[in-house]
């Protein structure tokens, strides 16, 4: 009975956290903090996306643009029809659902590679005794705190044929072997034959890898490294008792232990991997012949360049539905995962 | 397998150096010995090349004096380096006729408009979502949380049309709203506040209630609560959600891009953009590099400062303290 008691009192307590005035009721005051939010997003954030539906039944374009212009005619679902068809004229090379499954490629690929390094570098500077590791932290830090804009447009140019760092580097290595520097004359964005026959990805989708690679690994082994500090010694201690290897402590108790911190940042990976905008953008934009486009850069260009913002406003809705999906989808496996260990 | 070991065999103590095995294997792997140190840092030192390379490359670049439209060497302190790209960009940076001090001013103006609007109008709807229980309140954090994951370019179009057909008439200002910084500021916003509910409302969560409820026994009313007791306390998340909103505004190159097409508004990340060219010859090798370390390094420094606060909440939803 005591208990219950208790219970209530508790209850009531949580209903009443913090501070109200004896007159106005709490909800009111809940309501004044978020009204300035609330109204502000409703102006800029939703009412847009309400338009954006209204848009994409429409054939929206240039002409329409005025104050005073005519209203866009209505077309029923044909941007929805065109899009997933392919029939969108104004792009060449336009293939929806080539283009989405390379989205996902990309964003797999990457974060495999991600977590994968980021895992093994942040258990090299965990090592006992390591010598520098403050020094190495600090370097590996960098990628991270510089802004995406800066490191994609130096890559772009990194990756420049005739005058890029990337090939005057190889030139100088291969030099090292007596390699003619003639042979490193690579197009790594322009190249149109795949490097790998049997593989369909074209040059420009692994100098993109490499560029996202480089800017993404550290992420993952910060999150590892906080992790694997946190996993008490006592288990490796016991495990080495037990006469486990190094090889086994490390799949059989870090791997394990690390899962709960790496699959929300695996995740938090795949979206932003998902709509890199800046990156492809401006290291390969989107060549050679569309293939490296994913969906956010598509977005901009139906703006940008074709103005069709009919089509654009269809184009947005697909992209919103395909990341509620994505994120639903990772949501329900971060869920599922959970309780592994 | 690996769940029994983790869970089942571990906690069971031992005594120590029970098992010769275990002593032996102590005493290979646990001190490093030199070998294995120096295999470690080999590979540590050539990742560190790898990390600073493409940064030494920019380095070296916007310190040769000779502009030069086609480098076809690496060194890391080009002949007679000098600061000279620095000064011309300070200069003149595009041919665009708008000035460095412009560029970041437009830059300083968008980055302090979406943090200071995303934090102000955030911090009070987080605390209310935190702290209150009210009609609807599920369905509205639903809201924000669903629009978190819309990148700003998908719904691009509509922005456009929209701010597009606003003309502001007073006098002197007379601007379209699409076609001006409060209008890239406005659009920015939509995605920056959101997030800030989202980033403040995991903060202010793992606050203890029993602060406020002590306040709210020696009198104070709400309102004083949430300006003496929970912003003080929310300093940490508050910091990191201003500088990430400083970062949208500052980094931003989609919308404006789109959006703005007076040289005057123009903002750095478009002018280094429009520094990086269409054609390696046209590129002023040097100069675009002057400028990639001017818009990187305020913003890099600040972030290194954060950077613990804000990597790990990121993941977690809310930023730690």
């Amino acid at each position: 009975m005591a208990a219950v008691i208790d219970a209530s009192i508790d209850e009531a307590k949580l209903a009443e956290p913090a501070g109200s005035k004896r007159g106005r009721p709490r909800w009111l005051t809940a309501y004044l903090y978020i009204l300035p939010a609330l109204v502000i997003m409703l102006a800029v954030t939703y009412w847009p996306i309400l338009f954006q539906v209204y848009m994409s039944f429409t054939d929206y374009g240039l002409r329409n643009l005025r104050f005073d212009a005519p209203g866009a005619n209505f077309v029923g679902i044909e941007n929805y029809i065109n899009l997933i068809t392919n029939q969108v004229a104004q792009i060449a090379n336009f293939n929806f659902w080539g283009m989405l499954a390379f989205n996902l490629f990309w964003t797999f690929s990457n974060v495999i590679f991600h977590i994968t390094i980021g895992i093994l570098i942040a258990v090299l500077l965990n090592a006992k005794g390591l010598w520098f590791r403050g020094v190495y932290r600090a370097i590996f830090i960098l990628p991270i705190v510089i802004p995406t804009l800066v490191v994609a447009t130096v890559w772009k140019n990194m990756f420049d044929t005739d005058f890029g760092a990337i090939n005057q580097a190889l030139a100088g290595i291969g030099g090292i072997f007596g390699i003619s520097p003639d042979n490193f004359h690579i197009r790594w964005i322009d190249q149109v034959d795949p490097p790998i026959s049997w593989l369909p990805l074209p040059l420009s989708y692994f100098a993109l890898l490499i560029t996202n690679i480089w800017l993404g690994w550290p992420f993952m082994t910060i999150i590892a490294t906080g992790a694997l500090q946190s996993i008490s010694k006592e288990y490796y201690e016991a495990a080495s008792i037990d006469g486990a290897s190094g090889r086994q402590q490390f799949f059989n108790i870090t791997l394990p232990l690390l899962r709960p911190a790496m699959i929300p940042a695996a995740m938090y990976g795949m979206i932003v991997t998902f709509n890199l905008f800046n990156l492809i953008y401006m290291v390969s934009g989107g060549g050679p012949l569309r293939q490296t486009e994913i969906l956010v850069t598509t977005a901009f260009r139906l703006v940008n360049e074709n103005r069709l913002y009919g089509l654009a406003a269809a184009f947005g809705i697909y992209t919103m539905i395909i990341l509620l999906v994505l994120t639903l989808l990772t949501n329900r496996i971060t869920k599922a995962t959970e309780s592994y260990v | 397998m690996s769940r029994q070991l983790a869970q089942g065999a571990l906690p069971i103590a031992r005594p120590r150096g029970f098992s010769l095995a275990g002593v032996r294997d102590r005493a290979t792997r646990g001190q490093t010995g030199l070998g294995r140190q120096l295999m470690m840092q080999a590979i540590l030192i050539f990742i560190s090349f790898t990390v600073l390379f493409p940064l030494l490359w920019v380095i070296s670049m916007s310190l040769d004096p000779r502009n030069i439209s086609r480098p076809t060497e690496l060194t890391l302190i080009p002949p007679g380096a000098s600061l000279q790209a620095y000064f011309d960009v300070l200069a003149k940076p595009t041919s665009n006729p708008v000035t460095l001090p412009q560029l970041v001013f437009n830059s300083f103006l968008l980055g302090a408009g979406v943090s200071i609007a995303s934090l102000g109008l955030g911090v009070a709807a987080a605390y209310a979502f935190s702290r209150f229980r009210f009609p609807a309140r599920a369905a509205l954090m639903i809201a924000i949380v669903a629009v978190l994951m819309v990148p700003s370019v998908a719904a691009l179009a509509p922005l456009f049309v929209l701010l597009n057909k606003i003309t502001i008439d007073m006098g002197d200002f007379n601007f379209n709203l699409r076609n001006s910084l409060l209008g890239v500021g406005l659009a920015l916003t939509s995605g920056a506040l959101p997030f800030a509910i989202w980033n403040l409302k995991g903060y202010i969560d793992t606050i203890p209630k029993e602060l406020e409820e002590a306040a709210l026994l020696d009198g104070c009313n709400s309102t004083q609560t949430f300006l003496r007791i929970m912003l003080p306390l929310a300093t940490p998340a508050l910091a990191v959600t201003a500088f990430l909103g400083f970062l949208t505004g500052w980094t931003e190159f989609v919308i404006s891009w789109q959006f703005l097409t007076n040289p005057e508004n123009f903002t750095l990340a478009m002018a280094l953009w429009g520094m990086t060219g269409q054609y390696a010859a046209n590129t002023p090798w040097s100069k675009f590099s002057a400028m990639a370390i001017l818009v990187a390094l305020p913003v890099s420094v600040v972030y290194l400062s954060l950077q613990r606060y804000i990597v790990g909440g990121l993941t977690v939803g809310g930023v730690k303290g």
